[in-house]
């Protein structure tokens, strides 16, 4: 195993030394450092353009650029980007948190998704449902990412905010968005013609009724959920993951999620005072790490000959309640926010990562990250989605086919544990090892992403870098996103061997 | 797009499916088999449809080199702005600010995403088999060596890469800048015939052509190469849907093509500002783009349906009716015996 990592690490960082070299090679190729100079008609442009090509050290051979770059950069010297005077390091600090910000929560939105939807069609092969994934899919993936990304920006963006001014949704609005989700939930169901004509009904019944309470509520302007709705939502949700990881049968993990809800909700007014104290991201992590271990803890308490299911049925619906009452508390700041004279009561971010000049706690803060992120986000999550339907409903359907599910079955095992339990776990396999691949894939359509919405993040940096004939930053650039992908590559294969018992790491 | 889900006795129901298959493809060549399910599918032959219609159209408009065509205005020809460049009778695309027609700009770029889709696709398609064939024929150090050749260029995605060489080739060439791209995409394409390539070399015919005499080169030509034909046609096609957004993409970055060039994506990049005022001239750009991208998807995967026997059809309950009748008039003693195909 250690002599496996060793050696991919070694050959990994051979792969890096020479994909550098040549891509150093057609940077300082493809720059043209003199193009503003040439077009100029300064009287002393032959003079600037001697200065320049002094400074930039064009006389010497690239070949030999390239081994005085690396010198300095394994020195930890990045260099210094020439037209501004800055120094990479500063200009990468701020652009790979921005970055990551973005690229992390794309991920695991797309994967939910993408995985949710791809499973639903594989089990429905051939359904309404099934087509209807299939070419969505398809038009997903033929759309180009940054028109995508002008169309969110103006619908998604501009359209809302104007929404805001005036928040009332037509009756036609509230029965059509009715409709379309009605006849989604019922084509995703499937079943007898009764069964769906519930599942229609139900769905545009909760639908039109939860727009109408929003509307009625104020909620546009004064968002939460509140102790009513979590109590909702959190029940729906401990039935829902019951019914899914142990089946509604198990009763004490039924009665172990329930118990994590009224817990949650015990503890709703007593947070809000911990949370007027001064916060940050580690309290977040520390509260997260309780929760689950309450969560855990409650399973257990509950007991039974099956402690471990209780328990994970039990902390992740704590997980999710604690979300909410997070993003609750997000959401209240949302009047102020509003009102703040840098938002203007346009909260919907076009430009940027965070708004200048806001103020405001930690709060404010986080809630001005989320409206920042939240249309790049969704234009990288509109690309990615579609290749994950794919994967999974593919995984799936190949999964599904197998010998042991047909065991599985005639040993009169319900149909949701040979889903859940022999067909899902399976279907994972694969994708675990796609995800830290994708990932790469990824960072590649945040370039466009954080050009539309100029987000100051890496692809951005290295657009600007490339255009502007700056090989120093283009260098640290394509340096992190190589060695990411090697590592993404070496943890794929591990994660493989991990999880697929037939192969072997160091073989 | 019925909804109706496949009986699941599967036993019967299977043989009744071979029994459609086999009565289908009878007496025809491969090639006929493939056209056959091609044009079964419904998708990829509208997309096919409209294809060869975009094309035509962004041909014959504007014309090609010295051929003007026979659309009245040229794409970098300004002229005075009518109601506001809205598209009128004789703009039907509309104009920008300086007076230019984008139906003629538009076809001008859908030429130059065509022209680099073409180049693209040859390029990687020699690229891809040549270092494919050779590494899955020749096994060893040869397919260690391009392996590693193959991986050195994975680990960039694809757009950074082509930021660099697009703006090595100028931009001002769409077959220059074509070619370029071409050199990043092969990779997939030549895994995935090294993968053919190494089960097919220990197959029963390439063992037969060998003793027979037959060169590395003709065994791999003649022998090897038309069983991975399937594979490969696949392949390319999809990789021609994502060339196509590359370009667009790199374009719209600003390290593709460059002005006074036409593209689609350098449109969108110069129009986005004018969303609000004028949107024609964001949508028609961006709807060539999907309508191109979009047929190609499907046009791929109608070759992969016809060339992959394993992904068929269900066949509709009037097909399966149609064979049970076939079945019944000799219903043999056990019952599950089927009559030989064609024997009614």
């Amino acid at each position: 195993m250690f002599s496996f990592i060793s050696r991919r690490l070694l050959a990994g960082l051979g792969t890096l030394l020479v994909s550098t070299f040549a891509m150093y090679l057609l940077v300082s190729a493809s720059i043209r450092p003199f193009e503003d100079l040439e077009q100029s008609t300064n009287p002393n442009k032959l003079e600037q353009i001697a200065q320049r090509r002094e400074l930039l050290d064009l006389d010497t051979p690239a070949v030999i650029r390239y081994f005085k770059w690396l010198g300095d950069f394994v020195t930890g010297d990045l260099g210094v980007g020439w037209r501004s005077g800055q120094p990479v390091s500063n200009m990468l600090q701020g652009a790979v948190i921005s970055t990551i910000q973005l690229v992390a929560a794309a991920t695991v939105i797309a994967i939910l998704f993408g995985v949710m939807v791809g499973i639903v069609s594989a089990l429905r092969q051939y359904s309404t449902f099934d087509y209807l994934t299939i070419f969505v899919s398809f038009v997903l993936y033929s759309l180009p990412a940054f028109w995508v990304a002008v169309l969110l920006k103006q619908w998604g963006a501009i359209g809302f905010n104007d929404f805001l001014k005036d928040p009332s949704n037509s009756p036609l609005v509230i029965v059509v968005a009715g409709l379309v989700i009605g006849l989604l939930c019922m084509l995703a169901v499937g079943g007898t013609v009764k069964r769906r004509a519930t599942t229609f009904a139900i769905a545009f019944a909760a639908t039109a009724g939860a727009i109408l309470y929003l509307q009625l509520s104020n909620w546009w302007l004064d968002p939460n959920l509140g102790p009513v709705i979590i109590l909702v939502t959190g029940t729906a949700l401990a039935f829902a993951i019951t019914a899914l990881t142990s089946g509604l049968k198990n009763r004490r993990a039924l009665g172990a999620s329930l118990t994590t809800v009224v817990i949650g909700l015990a503890l709703y007014y007593p947070l809000q005072s911990l949370f007027r104290m001064p916060f940050s991201w580690m309290y977040v992590l520390g509260l997260a790490l309780v929760t689950v271990a309450v969560g855990i803890a409650v399973g257990y308490l509950w007991g039974g000959p099956d402690k471990g299911i209780s328990a994970r049925a039990a902390s992740l619906t704590a997980v999710v309640v604690a979300g909410m009452i997070f993003i609750d508390k997000v959401m209240s700041l949302w009047p102020q926010y509003m009102g703040a004279p840098a938002i203007n009561g346009r909260p919907i971010a076009t430009i940027g990562s965070s708004t200048p000049n806001l103020g405001g706690n930690f709060w404010v803060q986080t809630l001005d990250t989320y409206t920042h992120l939240l249309l790049p986000t969704l234009a990288l999550v509109l690309i990615q989605f579609a290749g994950y339907t794919r994967y999974s409903r593919s995984s799936m359907l190949e999964v599904m086919n197998q010998d042991y599910i047909r065991t599985a079955r005639a040993k009169g095992l319900p149909e949701r544990e040979v889903i859940m339990r022999h067909g899902f776990r399976n279907t994972l396999i694969p994708l675990a090892t796609i995800v830290p691949i994708d990932v790469i894939t990824l960072l590649g359509g945040a370039i466009i992403t954080e050009q539309v919405f100029a987000r100051p993040g890496m692809g951005t940096l290295f657009i600007r870098s490339l255009r502007g004939a700056e090989i120093e930053p283009v260098m640290a650039y394509l340096v992190i996103v190589a060695a990411l992908a090697i590592l993404a590559n070496i943890v794929a294969d591990l994660i493989y061997a991990a999880l697929d018992p037939r192969i072997r790491v160091n073989a | 797009m019925s909804n109706q889900t496949p009986p699941n006795d599967s036993a019967s129901s299977a043989t009744v499916e071979n029994q459609i298959e086999l009565k289908e493809v009878e007496g025809l060549s491969q090639g006929q088999i493939v056209r056959r399910r091609f044009f079964r599918h419904k998708g990829a032959v509208v997309a096919l449809v409209v294809l060869v219609a975009i094309v035509l159209l962004a041909i014959t408009s504007i014309g090609v080199g010295s051929w003007t065509g026979w659309w009245k205005f040229t794409p970098n020809e300004t002229g005075t702005v009518i109601d506001g460049g809205a598209p009128n009778a004789t703009h039907p695309f509309g104009q920008d600010e300086a007076g230019r027609d984008i139906f003629a700009r538009v076809m001008r770029g859908t030429q130059t995403s065509l022209v680099i889709m073409t180049t693209v696709g040859l390029i990687a398609l020699a690229m891809g088999i040549v270092v494919g064939a050779l590494s899955g024929y020749f096994r060893g150090r040869t397919d260690s060596f391009l392996m590693r050749f193959t991986d050195l260029i994975i680990t960039m995605p694809v757009i950074v890469i082509g930021a660099v060489l697009g703006l090595l080739s100028g931009g001002d060439n769409a077959i220059v800048f074509g070619a370029f791209l071409g050199l990043v995409l092969w990779p997939p394409l030549a895994r995935l015939v090294r993968g053919e390539f190494l089960s097919l070399r220990e197959r029963e015919f390439v063992d037969a052509a060998r003793v027979a005499g037959a060169s590395s080169g003709r065994i791999i030509f003649k022998h090897m190469l038309p069983n991975a034909v399937g594979v490969i046609i696949v392949n390319t096609t999809l990789l021609l849907s994502s060339a196509i957004l590359l370009e667009t993409s790199l374009s719209y970055l600003g390290v593709g093509i460059q002005r006074p060039a036409v593209s689609l994506g350098l449109m969108i990049s110069d129009y986005q500002e004018a969303f609000a005022s004028r949107p024609w001239l964001f949508w028609w750009p961006g709807a060539f783009i999907v309508g191109i991208a979009l047929c190609v998807n499907f046009i791929g995967d109608g070759l992969r349906d016809a060339f992959d026997p394993r992904q068929k059809n269900i066949p509709s309950e009037r097909k399966m009716a149609r064979a049970k009748r076939i079945e019944r008039p000799k219903p043999s003693a056990t019952g599950d015996a089927l009559p030989e195909p064609g024997a009614s």
